[in-house]
């Protein structure tokens, strides 16, 4: 257990501790559920018990005479006000409450505001809703049967359950390959439904100033500003008359991008009351209702020859989309970027077909830290490559070495059409194996099992694509994905930069004042990092898959670039020469030849700000602002190695080891990588091993508490090992790449590839996460279970 | 959040006091001590009570002590007083091991014994290691005390024998009896309930079983308790081969049901494995000599 | 009900419904909101504050329980202006992210140092097992508790008061 160098920096990358941590060690973050506001009301959402059933009549007159209600709000009701139902994220609707019939356990169905939260709660068990109990749909393998029920009526025309058929690749060509091929090895997998689980839960607090009109919005947002637009067209307010505050969030990893039926609902009970009203969800509500991530019946094949050179990729994919549409992604993929499936070996042909349903479970897929689904991708990809290890009898590192990308490859055009940046894929193999021990490792494991002790090495390798996205190809409901950055440095030369990103926990308060001092040479301790208020930064899709660092920090640091061009004109005044006669050092332009004679960047902000002359077209002050449009999305990889330990007897997994080696790139703050990568290892661990919400026939759902939804906790957790290799990008202004999600794409199937090689001596190739004891000794005995059903 | 329905709070002040209580509020009243089952339940509105009658200020309920060769544990008695006593960890190995399991550092400052037992989970740990150790439990009412055998308190899921004008305030354990213990646990994560537990209480004499007491959570047993196993193995020499034989029958005897901690043959196998290691750990700690 | 509580060495009184959890009225009748709420099945370990002198979940606390005895949260560890080595830890070893769980996990720590001052790498990951993190994959949290065990004792440094 190593900690990261304790040298420190002031100036520009390095380690530095966290300006966010001083209030957060105090207890004065300011989350949501934090805000009370005078006046204030408190809402409750009644959910279906159901799956899928008729609303016959819902009676909320008892629920009315409540003392303390003050207001109750039905579907009926948001009809009059033509909010009944609204855009989903990927071109369909969701119901905010349900009018017609219910079609997922959870879904909402009534709203109460009423003085405080316990009589809100109360208030809910007032209402009487009749329902009609209809069959679910709750198997995807079976949605599409004409025998099903019918889930989506609401949409006229509509017969079946199917939502859109998406496919990437050359078919032709592909099949051609696996019609040649030496050798072809198919296996299906699901990679289950799963939750983000923020430890804060969702919520919203929203303020109708009846007078000004104005409303704000302070919620659980990773992407104020699109709120905001959304909002706007949504529900038809003037977007000048909105302002979405984000304030402190208490972990997002996607479950807080899009807009949820309780955000709206508390904002049509403040317009109702005229008061402002909180609305925060129970843990339940969370993992019942918001958006869950995966949900992806994958069937993958692999082409190779004998000697191990992979040839080609073919899948089918089901989707499970739950009852609404409502995955969050650019709009041309609706697969997100799935087609990256190919990951990081070079092969001749990749075809990929996706096929959407709904089903009688909520809404969503696109989630928990899984970078538009590269997650799923990785994980087909690096599964495919050990069973493909496994039938040709191959060290699956050594396989993977033969057939990873080289370095002299890049730019990369891979057979889907993703354009790889840089990259040197075999030097961070070869460290993570060196780190690991390789070579030992497998005769420690040939000895355990001589002995008859199950141990498993599981490797993988990742190629993330991040830093959506280029504006010609990337849109959410149509706006751009560009983000815009102001920097201000004012006139004793402190500054401000402003973001149209959001934390919530990523530390952006200090690496994007790192940025800003990198460039600038201004301290790091004098730069000030506002976000989250719509109000008072520019405008920019926010943050989630691993975005802020590749968009949003070049936008950051063009806009200090700017910045410092600007300085070198002010610095030529001063000094009354030629801009072009200055030469740049972090913090200062001097004269070219002379570095006696020069001005610091604080000397120019105060110059920039005072009486100085200034050349023709020059006007006063430092500032410096960027739209950036990205030309390319960034492409972090890297490899990693569990190793497990399993109890043959009761089926219980050891997670022993986890070597993790991650090149996002030059690292702004290596602390704050360090602590990224590990959090996404323990998701790797958690769904791995654990997490998983599966649903019986009744469309019950199995996971919706953390009594029944895993997460890891310390002692499932190994002490980490990490390493890294630096390629930069050559597109971004820094060479950055962007690390969020990095681990948790890349962690599952290394911790899934171990244990089925500890496994792999009772002839085992493949059974699917999550590896509770139950589904590793039901693997050992021949009958895994479907991890997405009631276990029988 | 989840919060509980309305509810009246009594603080009793007295073991007497409570008694009182819950005589004047009748089957509406709820004790309540540590309150980490019955707080969850209340908020799920699985539970509302009419009254709560609090308990935690009559700290002389919680002990830990011995008496006419006995180990008496005060029914408030919080799970990490129960961890740390040294009597505990001197005479009863299985107690210390399940307290170890159970629930997490924080709860177990707060959960006590006596509620874990009235709660009456079907996945209790303490159930399972107190049916092993052949407890018993007093129960006090206005009308007086009697002692009840653990294998006689429980009577199904959340239920017990305790009448409602009655508190637990005590569970006995014979100082005599036992020479090995082991508690054996599986779960999915730490903090989890069991998917399946077995506690084993052995007397040996002569190399052979005299007393034998095998508790299983989570599995349907009845009264948390093999008998069936317990009944083979009295009286038998204890070899690898009649410990084998002992779990095959916990095993088969015990009555699980699927659910997503796994499904019934899986449960089963696992009593099978767990009965033979708690079984071999006891019986090592017999060999020993010591605890 | 009228409740009299003691709360980072203040007494408190507050007419509160009987059912009200601890977790509520320290953060809306007291309005100390360092301490937070993430399940409603006492499993996450975010509520954690200190019952006379020792750990609990006050979500799953009655207010009216805590009548009479004293309570300490997050907002106590710091004292003087002063972080508590346990905050600075956190601090020195990146031990936080978005910072939800950290005053649960702060309270737990500080507990535990003040009964074992120099406890194990496992010794730690226990103490705090019942309490979830979804950022820092844990490492950074033994590492910072880890730190303030070796630190104890030290006068307050920059965290404390450059940074703030």
């Amino acid at each position: 257990m190593t900690a990261v160098s304790d040298t420190e920096t002031t100036i520009g990358f390095g380690r530095v501790l966290r300006k966010e941590d001083v209030r957060f060690l105090r207890g004065k973050g300011n989350y949501v559920d934090d805000i009370k506001l005078p006046g204030m009301l408190h809402g409750a959402v009644l959910r279906s018990p159901y799956a899928h059933a008729k609303i016959v009549s819902i009676n909320t007159a008892a629920a009315e005479a409540h003392p303390k209600v003050r207001a109750v709000v039905t579907g009926k009701l948001l009809e009059t006000l033509n909010l009944a139902w609204i855009p989903s994220l990927s071109h369909d609707v969701i119901a905010v409450l349900a009018t017609d019939k219910v079609r997922y356990q959870g879904q909402e169905v009534a709203f109460v505001v009423a003085d405080d939260r316990y009589a809100a709660r109360d208030a809910l068990e007032l209402i009487e809703v009749e329902y009609e109990v209809l069959p679910a749909v709750i198997d995807a393998k079976t949605a599409l049967d004409p025998s099903s029920a019918l889930i989506r009526d609401d949409i006229e025309g509509k017969s079946d359950n199917h939502i859109f058929d998406w496919d990437c690749g050359d078919q032709e060509e592909t099949d051609q390959v696996f019609d040649q091929a030496e050798v072809v090895v198919k296996q299906e997998m699901l990679y289950p439904r799963v939750h983000p689980a923020p430890m804060e839960t969702c919520g919203a607090v929203a303020d109708m100033d009846p007078i000004s009109g104005k409303l704000t919005i302070w919620s659980t947002t990773q992407a104020p500003h699109a709120h905001r637009t959304l909002y706007a067209l949504v529900a038809g307010l003037p977007e000048h008359k909105l302002r979405v505050v984000s304030p402190d969030i208490g972990g997002g990893f996607g479950n807080k991008v899009g807009i949820y039926p309780g955000y709206v609902l508390a904002v049509v009970g403040s317009i109702l009351t005229k008061r402002p009203v909180k609305w925060m969800e129970d843990r339940s509500e969370n993992l019942m209702s918001t958006s869950f991530a995966r949900d992806y019946h994958m069937s993958g094949e692999i082409a190779a020859t004998k000697d191990g050179k992979i040839l080609g990729l073919r899948v089918h994919v089901l989707a499970d989309h739950g009852a609404f549409n409502n995955t969050a992604q650019p709009t041309k993929f609706p697969a997100g970027f799935f087609h990256i499936f190919s990951g990081s070996y070079d092969l001749r042909s990749a075809y990929c077909q996706v096929t959407g349903v709904y089903t009688n479970k909520a809404p969503g897929g696109v989630a928990y830290a899984c970078s538009f689904r590269v997650t799923e991708a990785v994980y087909l990809v690096e599964r495919m490559v050990d069973c493909l290890a496994q039938e040709l009898k191959m060290d699956p590192a050594e396989l993977r070495m033969r057939n990873l990308l080289k370095p002299e490859q890049f730019p990369y055009l891979s057979p889907t059409g993703w354009e790889y940046d840089s990259g040197d894929y075999p030097r961070a193999l070869r460290l993570a194996m060196d780190i690991a021990g390789y070579e030992t490792l497998r005769q420690e494991q040939a000895e355990k099992r001589a002995k008859g002790e199950l141990m498993g090495i599981g490797v993988s390798f990742f190629t993330e694509t991040v830093g959506a996205g280029p504006k010609k190809h990337m849109d959410i409901l149509g706006l751009g994905m560009a983000d815009g950055c102001d920097v201000r440095v004012h006139p004793t030369g402190k500054a401000v930069v402003r973001l149209s990103v959001q934390t919530q926990g990523q530390g952006h308060e200090t690496t994007f004042a790192q940025i800003v001092s990198e460039v600038t040479g201004i301290p790091i301790a004098d730069i000030e990092v506002v976000h989250g208020d719509t109000d008072s930064t520019p405008f920019g899709l926010g943050t989630y898959g691993s975005r802020s660092t590749p968009v949003s920090g070049a936008a950051c640091a063009i806009a200090s670039q700017r910045v410092r061009d600007k300085a070198r004109i002010i610095a030529a005044a001063m000094l009354e020469c030629s801009p072009e006669d200055l030469e740049w050092e972090s913090g200062r332009w001097f004269v070219k030849g002379d570095p006696s004679s020069g001005k610091t960047i604080q000397e120019i902000a105060l110059a920039a700000h005072g009486p100085l002359e200034l050349p023709d077209g020059v006007e006063g002050h430092l500032d410096g602002q960027c739209v950036y449009d990205p030309p390319n999305l960034t492409y972090p990889f890297g490899a990693y190695i569990c190793v497990v330990d399993i109890d043959k007897d009761t089926g219980k997994v050891n997670v022993r080891r986890f070597i993790a080696v991650d090149d996002c790139g030059p690292r702004i703050n290596p602390m704050i990588v360090e602590g990224q990568v590990h959090g996404g290892l323990a998701d790797g661990v958690g769904m791995a091993l654990m997490e998983a919400i599966a649903f019986d026939e009744e469309g019950n759902c199995l996971g919706g508490s953390f009594m029944d939804y895993l997460l890891p906790t310390s002692l499932e957790c190994p002490s980490w090992e990490t390493g890294q290799t630096v390629t930069p990008s050559p597109h971004h202004p820094l060479g950055l790449k962007g690390v969020g999600e990095s681990a948790t794409v890349g962690s599952p199937p290394a911790v899934v590839n171990a244990i089925i090689d500890a496994l792999s001596v009772y002839g085992v190739r493949h059974a699917d996460m999550p590896f509770t004891p139950a589904q590793v000794w039901r693997t050992i005995v021949g009958s895994p279970m479907r991890t997405d059903m009631a276990f029988k | 959040m989840q919060v509980p329905a309305p509810v009246d709070y009594e603080r009793a002040l007295s073991l007497d006091h409570a008694i009182e209580l819950l005589e004047r509020y009748g089957p509406d009243a709820k004790i309540i001590a540590g309150g980490h089952s019955l707080l969850p339940m209340m908020k799920l509105r699985l539970l509302q009570p009419e009254v709560l009658i609090d308990l935690n200020n009559v700290t002389d309920l919680g002990y830990i002590k011995v008496e006419s060769n006995e180990m008496r544990i005060g029914a408030l008695t919080r799970h990490s007083e129960l961890l740390e006593s040294p009597i505990v960890s001197e005479h009863f190995p299985i107690i210390s091991e399940a307290e170890r399991v159970i629930a997490d550092p924080v709860v177990r400052n707060r959960g006590t014994v006596g509620g874990s037992l009235c709660q009456a989970d079907p996945s209790e740990d303490l159930a399972a290691v107190f049916s092993a150790l052949k407890a018993s439990v007093v129960l006090r009412g206005s009308k007086g005390t009697r002692v009840v055998p653990v294998r006689e308190f429980h009577s199904g899921p959340y239920s017990t024998v305790i009448d409602p004008g009655e508190i637990l305030t005590e569970i006995r354990v014979s100082l005599s009896s036992p020479c090995g213990s082991a508690y054996k646990k599986v779960e999915r994560r730490v903090g989890d309930w069991a998917i399946a537990a077995v506690g084993v209480v052995l007397r040996v004499s002569n190399s052979r079983a005299d007393d034998v007491g095998i508790g299983l959570t989570a599995v349907g047993a009845e009264h948390y308790c093999a008998y069936e196993a317990e009944e083979f193995l009295v009286g038998k020499e204890l070899s690898e081969e009649t410990i084998n034989e002992c779990a095959r029958i916990a095993a088969e005897n015990c009555n699980p049901s699927a659910d997503q901690r796994g499904p019934v043959d899986y449960k089963r196998h696992l009593v099978e494995v767990l009965t033979f290691r708690a079984l071999g750990k006891a019986v090592a700690r017999c060999k020993g000599g010591s605890q | 009900m009228n409740i009299e509580v003691e709360v980072n060495g203040v007494g408190y009184s507050r007419d509160i419904e009987p059912r009200m959890l601890l977790v509520h009225f320290l953060r809306d009748e007291i309005g100390l909101t360092g301490t937070h709420w993430g399940c409603d099945t006492t499993n996450c370990g975010t509520c954690v504050v200190w019952m006379d002198e020792v750990p609990v979940k006050s979500c799953t606390v009655l207010a009216a329980m805590a009548a009479g005895h004293s309570v300490r949260t997050v907002e106590d560890l710091e004292q003087n202006g002063t972080l508590d080595p346990v905050q600075q830890g956190f601090m020195e070893m990146h031990g936080l992210q978005c910072g939800f769980c950290t005053p649960g996990m702060m309270m737990t720590a500080r507990w535990l140092l003040d009964h074992n001052p120099d406890p194990s790498e496992m010794e730690i990951r226990e103490a705090i097992s019942g309490q979830i993190c979804r950022c820092t994959g844990y490492e950074n949290i033994v590492r910072a508790i880890r730190w303030a065990a070796e630190h104890s004792g030290e006068p307050a440094d920059k965290a404390g008061e450059v940074m703030a």
